[in-house]
């Protein structure tokens, strides 16, 4: 084995590629529930069919086509399901929440299955991300680094809306104590309904980034889901430094534990939810000081 | 009056009997949701078109009852159960999943219902649990990837990095290569086995083999697992300096398209292609290009020859679950793949085995022959059964 520095900066950019496509579901859906108290497991449903869209969409016009408006036609089924569904179940208490989304997940699966069949479906990559970019002594694949990028643009773009502008402040208040932001004249009800459409918006941009580089399964949605909630169990549920903070520990963990210990790579992510659980079980930066 | 025309009735219904066709009938045990959804209806097409093709050729009717394992253990030996005690089915053909076919192996077995096994490679199960009742017209995972390690040494390909999922099927894949790569002389340098269905990115695994020093990467994968490696190992570039071989479901002619340009160049060993150069061939892949609109894959031609099987064991005879379990351990007949027989020893199947590379045709990605491997009956594996009684 020649492992030198190149083979470690390769599997840095390996890790950080896997959390920012980690952070890019676990953001919407930890937010959805530091706000709404919801628990939407049909998260990973939303990020397969974003998959789909994007597929569908990139056939007709492009990759671009697909990348733009994928996210807004899962934002679209989130409005749906969030008027159709969701909106009834806010007072029905954590367990039915669970059973609802949760049967969501198998509708939505079947549901593509009977749209798009059973055969793997997949995105070519577009023409300027295709190849490869060499830097730091290595080569790497230019859509994974584009991957890298946008999700530290949306992290960017997320942290500056939820500390710098009025609607973060909004959103911040309603986390922290929905009633009180009521109290305050804010239309958490509206707050909600915002929020929800861009977590849903952005499954369906992390699904679309994703379909050229994995393929596209009906069952992708259920696959990524357990990765999902770890990063949010782990981060903390409904901050967003825990949504960033889980989603690089799950990666780089992922990564090297593959690397370092192959045996135990499908059980050290496990093992560190276990001891996060019991150390400190609200997760490591819990929105609720 | 009436005695003698009750009688003549009796008499004519008697003499009518040996004439009669003989109707079995037939539970498909496949896959229809789950993972494995494609693969089943593959195979039910292609038993479909088996059926419509050679039907004419026996006296027998066949009156079929489908059922959904779902790929789950639990829910197909239900419904092998049902098949067999409340349709009370003569034969059974199906099983996708390695996984279903342990599960409802003791339940075939012990009802002595004859089971053609279409897909479901587990060694073991044409090996230490074998049983008279259980045929497999599909393939073995050592038998298609034994004849790889000689043929790639052969190439002059020494060190080999090996890649699999971690579960029966992909070590057995694997350990059926790496004894005869090694036996020949070549060094396995590196083997990882991935979390199966749980890894996504096969990037860390990667970047190991290309640093490892080895010739070349030989890998299992199948389906959207195998459509994610293929395009991962073309996006990192190691195509060109580290080529990559593999068992043939790698680059399966159900999903190669979803692969791409990113397959061009792979080559692997299955024991069929769509592109086999044969009359029996060239008809079976019209007929289903005719029927289905798409190019045949290996699961449709198991379907296909687990239907010709079936007639074939009709033709010598078979009328009942016993006989028709006779029969179908003696079967032989030469259809798309080649020439097939069934080894008595183990009731698996003994097959050619074709080396291909994936390349780029008109209309899409295609299949060049590069080598056609002889047949060779798998080890007994520790099977213990009675000879088939010949008749």
């Amino acid at each position: 084995m020649t492992i030198d520095l190149g083979f470690w900066t390769l599997q840095t950019l390996n890790a950080l590629q896997l959390s920012m496509l980690l952070f890019l579901l676990s953001v919407g859906l930890t937010v959805i529930f530091g706000l709404m108290h919801f628990v939407n497991l049909a998260h990973g449903a939303l990020y397969a069919l974003g998959a789909y869209f994007a597929a569908s969409l990139a056939a007709v016009g492009g990759y671009w086509m697909g990348f733009f408006l994928a996210p807004v036609a899962v934002a679209g089924v989130g409005v749906l399901l969030y008027t159709g569904l969701i909106q009834r179940m806010r007072k029905s208490g954590p367990m039915a929440q669970v059973l609802v989304t949760f049967g969501l997940i198998f509708a939505l699966l079947d549901l593509t299955r009977i749209f798009w069949g059973d055969l793997a479906l997949a995105i070519e990559v577009p023409g300027i991300l295709s190849g490869r970019l060499a830097f730091l002594g290595v080569e790497y694949p230019t859509y994974r680094l584009f991957i890298i990028v946008l999700g530290t643009a949306i992290l960017a773009a997320l942290s500056l809306v939820l500390s710098r502008t009025q609607i973060g402040a909004m959103i911040r208040a309603g986390v922290d104590n929905d009633a009180m932001a009521a109290c305050l004249g804010i239309n958490v009800e509206r707050l909600f309904f915002i929020v929800f459409c861009v977590g849903c918006a952005l499954a369906g941009l992390a699904g679309a980034v994703a379909a050229p580089l994995l393929s596209v399964t009906p069952e992708m949605g259920l696959q990524i889901l357990i990765p999902t909630l770890i990063v949010i169990v782990i981060g903390g549920l409904g901050s967003l430094k825990g949504a960033i903070a889980g989603s690089l520990i799950y990666g780089f963990v992922q990564t090297f534990g593959a690397v370092l210990a192959p045996q135990l790579a499908s059980v050290l992510i496990y093992a560190l939810l276990a001891a996060v659980l019991v150390i400190k079980p609200v997760g490591l930066f819990p929105a609720k000081g | 009056m009436k005695r003698s025309i009750l009688t003549a009735l009796g008499l004519a219904t008697g003499l009518a009997m040996p004439a009669a066709a003989e109707d079995i009938k037939v539970g498909l045990l496949l896959p229809f949701s789950g993972v494995y959804a494609s693969l089943g209806n593959e195979i039910e097409a292609g038993f479909a078109l088996g059926l419509e093709q050679f039907g004419g050729e026996t006296d027998a009717t066949f009156d079929i009852v489908n059922e959904d394992t779902e790929v789950k253990p639990p829910v197909a030996l239900g419904k092998a159960k049902k098949l067999i005690l409340q349709d009370k089915v003569d034969v059974m053909v199906g099983v996708v999943s390695s996984g279903v076919l342990g599960a409802v192996r003791d339940m075939v077995h012990g009802a002595g219902v004859p089971l053609i096994v279409a897909n479901a490679g587990n060694d073991g199960a044409t090996g230490e649990s074998c049983s008279p009742f259980i045929t497999r017209m599909s393939f073995s995972n050592g038998q298609v990837n034994r004849p790889m390690g000689q043929w790639m040494y052969d190439q002059g390909i020494r060190k080999i990095y090996t890649l699999a999922p971690d579960y029966a099927a992909g070590r057995q894949m694997i350990e059926g290569f790496a004894a005869t790569f090694t036996a020949a002389g070549g060094e396995i340098v590196g083997q990882d086995f991935t979390p199966f269905q749980k890894t996504q990115d096969f990037g860390p695994y990667l970047t190991q083999a290309k640093s490892s020093g080895a010739d070349a990467v030989y890998v299992f994968y199948a389906g959207g697992e195998a459509i994610s490696f293929v395009k991962q190992y073309d996006s990192f570039g190691l195509k060109a300096e580290l080529p990559l071989y593999g068992s043939g479901f790698l680059t399966s002619p159900l999903y190669v398209n979803a692969e791409g340009p990113a397959a061009e160049g792979v080559i692997t060993a299955l024991h069929y292609v769509p592109t086999i150069d044969s009359p029996a061939n060239a008809a079976f892949v019209e007929a289903f290009k005719a029927k289905t609109d798409r190019m045949p894959s290996e699961f449709a031609v198991q379907g296909y020859d687990a239907a010709r099987a079936l007639i074939e064991a009709t033709k010598a005879g078979a009328t009942d679950r016993a006989s028709l379990a006779n029969a179908l351990r003696q079967v032989s007949f030469e259809g798309p793949r080649g020439q097939l027989s069934i080894d008595p020893a183990t009731n698996n199947i003994v097959q050619p085995i074709y080396v291909y590379e994936t390349v780029a045709g008109e209309g899409g990605l295609t299949q060049k022959v590069l080598a056609q491997l002889p047949a060779e009956a798998d080890p007994v594996n520790g099977c213990e059964m009675a000879a088939p009684v010949s008749n």
